[in-house]
């Protein structure tokens, strides 16, 4: 249930009091209906599910992922060097 | 995929292989992480103790012979203009399909949006158009906003079918069964996208199972499936969120006001494993006029699956589609005699389609 | 009317009218408005010596036109794609380009084409024009000559706008021994190009998509561009153009007609980045969307390198890459290598591609 990919709004507007985005995804453009996300921006990334909005994408700082990421690097270097290459 | 996504994917499954040292079984129900999940052949890069269950997680699949034979029913009456998403054109019914119906004359149409099923009823005030709604709650609030959408602007001949399921308490039915095997759920991160994952601390804490909110590039289903198996490993049961970038604990608050507003859970029947209370959604009293079981007079038989199609057993991952004894000869895609067979994501069809080599 | 008003303004001799925009039942029936259809629209785009000669049928003299000891190559092929006109081309310029290329993939060069139109009432005469306008361009460019053709005309309602069949009429060397049979394993095959284009252009134009891009389809001639990879290199196995089903459909076929096993590299396949895109948002997957300006080369490796520089030299085939290779004999199977190198079975299309939601 879940294809969502992701694209830069363009252009926010109106059609029959829905609200309404022009997205753009690595140049394919589509009409999207953002009346689930009222508090997206022009230039932000939104998550898109059969022309819909469904999240905003976060800038979040503190993702864990990332830690871990960054942990298992450390890891490999420390243990395997340039070496393997995974 | 970046060079440097693949070197961190990989990376994250050796991590897995080092820290495996029991059995264990993770189940998805999420259709798009089941074929992410073959389109990367992530399950060969597991160790041999891990077990990727697919669970009933294709909304195609799931949606009961019942709403099906009502789709039919419906699509088959004048002016009506019966509309879907694509995948569920292949279903097989009782004995035959909204394919087989449109071949009839049926005008059956597929949409790759609610919303265009509220345009065509636009463009056509003399036609009754009726939206298939199925999909987990990753659909629903889009539902919801061209109902809300069609009733500011008073267009009055549109209406759903409502077959829309949710997954909390399809978790729950798994891991309340006695013949349950799964260990592990990796959550679908499209749905908690929408929803938050708040609702699966309950789950994780009563069944002792750990949970971890998964998206579907092969980095995010590595990422989840690491947090998993350690968690298993110590034991813990919590809820983590493996897909931050879309993923609140809280989700979308104004997608789910929309999706409280339109729809409330009723009991609802998924197909191959019976009916789940409160599973679904159903229209609320102040939407019934969109309501296409209300609209349109629907007799239904009493509707008997095919006996050899041992969905239910897959779906909840207690046996395998190799188990089935017509899984590849009787049953295949072209001749699906279940839903599992049909969609790309089904259990069934995606182990005959991308069943790896070692 | 008023019994005292009539009013005569002299004899009047119903003529029939016959300079219509559109197409009607009498431009069937073979008479004068046949006549005029011929001359003034069909003969006026796709005329030449043969076909303006007007007989029932073409003579050709074998001696004159098929050289020595060459044997005679025939194919045929029908058109109904929907809608007629899209970006990067047309029905016409796929009807002609289609069987060019089909008789080009025997290694054969193309010298005539017959050509039959079915046309509804209604149809208008404006695009029957556009559409031989096209066709007269792509046989220009094919250097192919229509030698002869036949149109009929149904009710409205009984067609769809137009109908094309084509025929093909080229020869090749009894030397060339290029069939899908023919792929040894050690072979490798190569693509002349991106893929996916055509499909995507085609879905689009169909207007419902919800979405604009700059995608166009690939319909090309590739008779030339073959006939120069033909001279360059003196052993191709076998010539294919990847259509309906695309790569992966097409290839399924060649691996089950020469009892062999082909096994590609997903990092080597060339997609661009909308088309891709696209097939995100729908859900398809682009190795089994249609190409019409692509041929797949298996051919033995020592040739490959050579092969290459003479399709790249082309402007159909800048973008050729050597995508995999055929690595033994077997019941017949498509392998992949994604690029975390993990490897898949890839099926044939099972019926229509539905885009899906999951």
């Amino acid at each position: 249930m879940c294809l969502g990919i992701p694209g830069k709004i363009l252009e926010i507007y109106e059609v029959d009091r829905t609200l309404m985005a022009k997205v753009d995804f690595e140049g394919v453009l589509q009409e999207v209906c953002i009346a689930t996300t009222p508090e997206a921006q022009i230039d932000q990334y939104v998550l898109v599910h059969a022309g819909f909005a469904l999240n905003l994408l976060s800038d979040q700082e503190a993702d864990e992922t990332l830690k871990i990421l960054k942990d298992l690097e450390a890891f490999n270097q420390e243990f395997y060097g340039d070496e393997n290459r995974a | 995929m970046s060079a440097e996504s693949i070197q961190q994917t990989k990376l994250v499954l050796n991590e897995v292989r080092r820290i495996t040292t029991k059995a264990w079984n993770i189940m998805e129900i999420c259709g798009g992480q089941t074929h992410a999940i073959m389109e990367f052949g992530l399950d060969q890069l597991l160790p041999e103790q891990i077990t990727l269950i697919h669970g009933p997680g294709c909304p195609v699949c799931v949606t009961s012979l019942e709403s099906i034979e009502r789709a039919l029913s419906i699509a088959r009456q004048p002016g009506v203009i019966f509309t879907s998403f694509g995948d569920m054109l292949r279903v097989p019914g009782a004995n035959n399909d909204l394919f087989g119906a449109r071949a009839n004359g049926a005008d059956v149409r597929v949409v790759y949006s609610p919303m265009d099923a509220v345009k065509l009823a636009q463009s056509n005030p003399e036609k009754k158009v009726v939206f298939f709604a199925i999909g987990f709650e990753t659909t629903v609030p889009s539902i919801a906003t061209s109902i809300l959408h069609a009733e500011k602007n008073q267009i009055s001949n549109f209406s759903i079918l409502p077959a829309n399921v949710l997954v909390p308490p399809a978790m729950q039915a798994i891991l309340s069964s006695p013949d349950n095997q799964v260990n592990a759920f990796l959550a679908a991160g499209h749905v908690c996208a929408i929803m938050g994952y708040w609702e699966y601390e309950a789950i994780a804490k009563q069944y002792k199972t750990p949970i971890v909110v998964t998206g579907f590039e092969a980095l995010d289903l590595a990422m989840g499936i690491l947090m998993t198996v350690r968690q298993l490993e110590q034991d813990r049961f919590e809820v983590e969120n493996a897909y931050p970038r879309y993923v609140t604990r809280e989700g979308n608050q104004t997608a789910q006001a929309m999706i409280r507003q339109v729809f409330e859970p009723v009991d609802r029947q998924w197909r191959g494993i019976g009916t789940i209370p409160k599973s679904g959604l159903g229209l609320r009293k102040e939407y019934q006029n969109f309501d296409a079981v209300q609209l349109f007079d629907l007799p239904l038989d009493d509707l008997k699956e095919s006996p050899l199609c041992i969905a239910g057993s897959v779906l909840r991952g207690i046996a395998k589609p190799t188990d089935c004894p017509t899984f590849s000869t009787l049953c295949t895609p072209s001749h699906p005699l279940g839903a599992p067979m049909v969609s790309a994501e089904g259990a069934c069809s995606a182990c005959y389609h991308y069943h790896g080599v070692n | 009317m008023d019994q005292n008003k009539l009013s005569l303004q002299g004899p009047l001799c119903s003529v029939p009218i016959n300079d219509h925009q559109q197409i009607v039942i009498g431009h069937g029936a073979g008479g004068n408005l046949t006549h005029d259809l011929i001359k003034t629209v069909f003969q006026k785009h796709l005329g030449n010596a043969i076909l303006n000669l007007g007989n029932d049928a073409a003579l050709l003299s074998m001696h004159a036109e098929v050289p020595q000891g060459m044997q005679l190559v025939v194919s045929t092929d029908a058109h109904i794609v929907s809608p007629l006109f899209f970006a990067g081309g047309d029905i016409g310029r796929l009807s002609i380009c289609g069987t060019v290329n089909d008789v080009s993939m025997l290694g054969a060069i193309p010298k005539y084409m017959t050509a039959t139109f079915i046309l509804e009432e209604g149809f208008l005469i404006s695009d029957l024009e556009k559409i031989l306008t096209s066709m007269a361009q792509a046989c220009l460019e094919a250097d192919v000559k229509i030698i002869a053709a036949d149109t009929k005309v149904t009710e409205k309602g009984k067609s769809d706008g137009i109908f094309i069949s084509t025929t093909g009429f080229g020869w090749v060397s009894p030397k060339r021994q290029i069939s899908g049979q023919n792929a040894k394993p050690g072979d490798l095959v190569i693509v002349s190009g991106p893929l996916g284009n055509h499909g995507i252009a085609v879905a689009e134009a169909r207007g419902n998509l919800g979405f604009q891009s700059q995608i166009r389809s690939d319909v090309a001639p590739l008779n030339h561009m073959i006939a120069g990879l033909l001279e360059s290199v003196p052993e191709v196995h076998v010539l294919r153009d990847p259509t309906r089903g695309g790569l992966a459909t097409t290839l399924v076929e060649i691996a089950k007609q020469s009892q062999v096993t082909i096994k590609l590299n997903e990092e080597d396949i060339l997609i661009d980045q909308d088309v891709r895109s696209a097939c995100d948002l729908l859900g398809l997957d682009p190795l089994y969307m249609a190409n019409e300006g692509k041929v797949i080369v298996i051919l033995p490796e020592e040739f490959a390198e050579k092969a290459l520089e003479s399709l790249q030299k082309h402007p159909y085939g800048k973008q050729a890459r050597m995508i995999g290779k055929v690595e033994s004999s077997s019941e017949g199977n498509l392998l992949l290598k994604t690029l975390l190198g993990t490897t898949r079975h890839l099926d044939r299309l099972a019926g229509e591609m539905l885009p899906r939601i999951c």
